[in-house]
């Protein structure tokens, strides 16, 4: 590289930007655990941040600001992946409004669906959802649940072929279709498969995860608190005095520290209103992990609850 | 939908309650202080009801036609769809009651004459919607700027018009019902799903409706 005035100002002002950023580190969040999209090599933070209800605000204009801030902590904190889709009503604009405020981070990973049962209109779904988001491309296309899973792959293949988007992938949830869902996996070179899995949903465990590990796909985790469900559940009992073991200070984070130290596991998605929830789910994703062991230990406590 | 068997009602709920009734607060906000006159048309309808002065079905039928239209539009469509799809499929055929009461108030057809026990059970039933349904937010601790105003709500809306139409006779009557009952009826499984101790207020108004048809209909 020829080095002009230019770019050397560039390099210099980037440089003194990871000085300061160096030395503000101490009282910076830890970063996330980084975890290979197996396809690519790309490494992702091992928390996302879904959007099902939680972004569903219409054109509130206070709630839309609230989505925002929730991004904005998410980014702060090092997490990349988004997850939407189509079908979770105003959430799209939702996220486009926030990346806008947010000057467009350049961290995010976008995931997103198509979710349409006529296949011809995949191609305009997935284009309307794009310009919802503002982004030139998309990283992820998952088909969502399904829906027409046969065209709308080859769709995907095709726009991955080009370039149009960077990953190919399908969704399921709470133990519904596993069985198409393996057959699927096995016929089909797909960088990514998002399921259920957690810490009393562990039937993906059986086929699905080793499968993935098998297939070098990419495993994204759905519905970690069973939508709140299992939080809100567990919030009277007392966690385990060796959850600090792992480093789980809440409920939350012991759910997410069981997901995510799964080996087939890439990234868990959970969805939030809240700036703090944001945070602590992310810290989910630093310090220790369970080991296979400990993860049983783990399981078993919260089963005999 | 396959495995259609494994959803229950509150998969379909896209939406949480502090949105859903966050709604109300902004459709509000944008349209006081119209509130005072579509209660006070409310009201007029009551009377007219009562008195049934020359012409009185049509304008009943054309003031009930132009809320419904109008709700349709300003909240189904413009606020409700834009957090729930399903509602963009839903608020035309709300919106297609108006044409329904317009058509049938100018056929001159529709009087609103009946005082049976029924009729007057609908004369209830429409000043419960009119008078009742704006004063619940205290009761179910939510703030008064969430309520739900007769001609700018839909639930109301519904109610009154099924009251009215209770004590209403003439051609389109009985296909009259079938719009604001089947609203009600998605109304209520949406705040059942939602978990809301409101919901079967929208029900028990469904259903008080058809139970006084179905003992009109055994009394004749
Ligand atoms: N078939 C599919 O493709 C499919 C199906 C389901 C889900 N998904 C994706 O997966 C994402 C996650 O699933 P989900 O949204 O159904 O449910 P979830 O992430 O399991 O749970 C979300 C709920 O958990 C609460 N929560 C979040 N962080 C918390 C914390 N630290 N402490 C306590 N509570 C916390 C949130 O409440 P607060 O707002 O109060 O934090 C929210 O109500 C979705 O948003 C969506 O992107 C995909």
């Amino acid at each position: 590289m020829i080095i002009t005035r230019r770019t050397f100002v560039k390099a210099a002002a980037a440089s003194g930007a990871a000085l300061v950023l160096s030395a503000a580190a101490p009282g910076a969040p830890p970063a996330p655990v980084m975890r290979a999209v197996p396809s690519s090599g790309e490494m992702l933070p091992a928390v996302g941040l879904g959007t099902w209800i939680t972004f569903n605000v219409g054109d509130d204009p206070v709630l839309r600001d609230e989505c925002a801030e929730v991004m904005a902590a998410f980014f702060a904190a090092g997490g990349r992946m988004i997850d939407s889709s189509p079908m979770y009503g105003s959430s799209q604009p939702v996220i486009g409004y926030g990346l806008e405020k947010l000057s467009r981070p350049e961290a995010l990973f976008s995931a997103e669906k198509v979710w349409i049962s006529s296949a011809a209109d995949g191609p305009a779904q997935i284009e309307q959802s794009r310009r919802f988001w503002g982004v030139p491309r998309f990283d992820l296309v998952q088909v969502h649940n399904l829906v027409a899973w046969e065209t709308h792959l080859e769709t995907l293949f095709a726009m991955k072929a080009v370039g149009q988007i960077r990953y190919v992938g399908i969704t399921t949830s709470e133990g519904r279709r596993h069985d198409l869902f393996e057959q699927i996996m096995s016929a089909h070179p797909l960088d990514f498969v998002q399921l259920t899995y957690n810490v009393v949903d562990r039937g993906a465990e059986e086929r699905l995860l080793p499968l993935a590990a098998e297939r070098g796909m990419g495993v994204i985790v759905n519905r970690p608190f069973r939508q709140g469900a299992l939080t809100r559940q567990l919030q009277g009992e007392a966690l385990p005095d060796w959850a600090a073991v792992i480093g789980a200070k809440t409920w939350a984070q012991f759910i997410l520290k069981f997901i995510v130290s799964h080996p087939s596991v890439t990234v868990a998605i959970p969805a939030t209103t809240r700036v703090d929830h944001v945070r602590e789910n992310l810290m989910a994703a630093t310090g220790p992990l369970p080991d296979a062991a400990m993860r049983e230990r783990m399981a078993a406590y919260v089963r005999d609850l | 939908m396959s495995e259609w068997w494994t959803y229950r009602l509150e998969d379909f709920l896209l939406f949480s309650p502090r949105v859903y009734w966050r709604m109300f607060e902004l459709a509000n906000a944008a349209s006081w202080p119209l509130h005072l006159l579509t209660l006070a048309a409310g009201l007029a309808i009551v009377l007219l009801v009562l008195r049934r002065p020359r012409r009185h079905g049509l304008w009943i039928a054309l003031v009930l036609a132009a809320f419904f239209a109008f709700v349709g539009w300003s909240f189904l469509w413009n606020r409700y769809a834009v957090i729930d799809w399903a509602i963009a499929y839903v608020a035309p055929v709300f919106g297609l009651q108006a044409p329904l009461l317009a058509f049938g108030g100018a056929r001159g057809s529709l009087a609103f004459n009946r005082r049976d026990i029924a009729g007057r059970l609908g004369l209830l039933i429409a000043v419960a919607g009119l008078v009742v349904y704006p004063l619940l937010p205290p009761l179910f601790g939510r703030p008064w700027a969430s309520a739900e105003v007769f001609g700018i709500a839909p639930d109301p809306t519904a109610i009154v018009a099924l009251g009215v139409l209770l004590a209403a006779s003439g051609g389109p009557v009985p296909l009259l019902f079938a719009i604001p009952l089947l609203w009600l009826l998605i109304s209520g499984l949406t705040l059942h799903a939602m978990g809301d101790p409101q919901a079967w207020l929208p029900l028990l108004a469904a259903a008080t409706t058809a139970a006084a048809l179905a003992l009109r209909r055994i009394a004749r």
